[in-house]
């Protein structure tokens, strides 16, 4: 069963009405105990990345998040969730949780250009094939909304990228860690197929 | 590559929908849920949701209906009514809202928009500004259009995006309702001041007027209400939004 971490920030319920029409249990999760039995979990966010990761730590749900991650279970961040997820934010001074090596930078314009910040909008986005970017309509596009993208140390751990105006990872996977820069439940028939991909993905 | 985005813009007022002409006559359009429902099925960009009696009346937001809305939109949601202080940002965040706008509470303390950025972070934080053509330029209203504060609106932007606002929506009273086109002289006005993501909203009338402002201002966020609640020139309520391939085809054009 899929566990959504609750932890006040994040669109919990609507990820949970998506969930709700595919009719895939789901639990939101608010407290340590309400997350036990879940096989998998899902870590939404909104938000600057001190005050989410504040509100993480304060929750008391961090360490059995710790701690399936170590158990190898399934974990989807979605938006500021993906970059709780790195080590560290440039919009921040707290360290983040280190599931997935790497840095929380911000986006930034080619020399001699102006960039309008936050990335706002829907865009498209080209995702290695299989897994969490299955059966999705050519060429998936989701929607963004933010100022700071996740860096990962690895190459290899980009699942997919999108570009403001460069290449930034729009999504990453680091064994069973996953993340999301877009926001899947905001993003109409792409992010419904995703997030069922996340249900069905082998444990 | 990043859309511009083609946005519905709802009121809210003594609970159902309306929309307004020059901020004035509101007609009853329906229940914002069941609006939301059918804007999902649609597949919209994104949607604001304005409680335009909430700042009037000096009452906070309405959390349920917040919360109620937030639940339903398969689409990003920007509210806004009665918003004053950044502890209300984190509440409205909190409920599932992607975007927080404020505009009569910013425009006396820009202060408040830094202090709900540091909070919910800069990109959930829209700053609305309602202007009105003067001679030599456009001035700021603030509480549906009766309070003028004597602010130059391009001056305005400048301060809200320098305090930390992610976005702003430029919303043109004389043009609210009169769907007769956007206001583009304001639009290149306020572009040419500003660098954050921009939304304009106040006499779209039609996917031409959302054309041209695409060709104007390229990655832009076109919102309208009256567009997509009213249809023909009896201005029957119908709630309706563009077909994906027919915002694909309006967005190649535009960049052609």
């Amino acid at each position: 069963m899929i566990a959504i971490v609750d932890y006040g920030l994040g669109n919990v319920q609507a990820i949970a009405n998506i969930y709700q029409r595919l009719n895939i249990t789901v639990r939101r999760a608010s407290t340590p105990a309400e997350l036990a039995g879940a096989d998998r979990f899902i870590l939404p966010g909104v938000g600057a990345f001190d005050w989410a990761m504040t509100r993480l730590n304060d929750s008391g749900m961090r360490e059995p998040l710790d701690a399936a991650v170590r158990a190898g279970q399934l974990v989807l961040g979605i938006c500021v969730g993906m970059q709780m997820m790195g080590e560290g934010s440039d919009e921040g001074h707290l360290p983040g949780l280190g599931w997935v090596p790497g840095r929380v930078r911000r986006l930034t314009a080619p020399p001699g250009s102006v960039l309008p910040l936050p990335h706002m909008g829907w865009n498209d986005v080209s995702a290695r094939p299989g897994g969490l970017f299955e059966k999705l309509e050519a060429p998936p596009r989701f929607y963004f909304l933010h100022s700071y993208y996740f860096e990962p140390t690895h190459q290899a751990d980009v699942l997919a990228t999108a570009e403001y105006p460069r290449p930034f990872a729009a999504a990453v996977q680091r064994d069973q860690v996953l993340g999301v820069q877009f926001h899947p439940e905001k993003s109409h028939g792409w992010g419904i197929q995703l997030l069922r991909n996340f249900a069905e993905a082998p444990c | 590559m990043l859309r511009p985005r083609i946005i519905p813009s709802l009121l809210i007022h003594n609970q159902g929908l309306v929309k307004t002409t020059a901020f004035a006559a509101p007609k009853y359009v329906g229940d914002p849920i069941n609006a939301v429902r059918i804007f999902n099925d649609k597949e919209v960009d994104e949607l604001s949701v304005f409680d335009i009696d909430a700042t009037v009346t000096g009452r906070p937001p309405d959390y349920g209906l917040i919360q109620r809305l937030a639940a339903e939109c398969r689409m990003p949601l920007c509210y806004g009514g009665g918003v004053t202080t950044e502890a209300q940002f984190g509440e409205i965040v909190s409920l599932g809202v992607e975007k927080v706008a404020v505009s009569a509470a910013a425009i006396a303390d820009p202060g408040l928009v830094t202090r709900a950025a540091a909070m919910v972070g800069g990109q959930s934080v829209v700053v609305v500004l309602d202007v009105k053509r003067r001679q030599g330029g456009y001035e700021v209203f603030t509480h549906n259009g009766r309070t003028a504060t004597g602010l130059d609106a391009v001056e305005t932007a400048r301060r809200m995006a320098d305090a930390g606002a992610g976005e702003l929506v430029i919303n043109a009273i004389d043009q609210d309702g009169a769907m007769q086109g956007y206001d583009q002289t304001l639009v290149a006005a306020v572009r040419a001041a500003v660098t954050v993501p921009l939304t304009i909203l106040g006499g779209c009338g039609s996917l031409a007027h959302m054309a041209g402002l695409f060709r104007d201002h390229g990655t832009i966020g076109a919102a309208a209400g009256s567009l997509f609640v009213f249809k023909g020139v009896y201005r029957a309520v119908l709630i309706n939004y563009p077909a994906r391939a027919d915002r694909d085809a309006l967005v190649a054009g535009a960049r052609s």
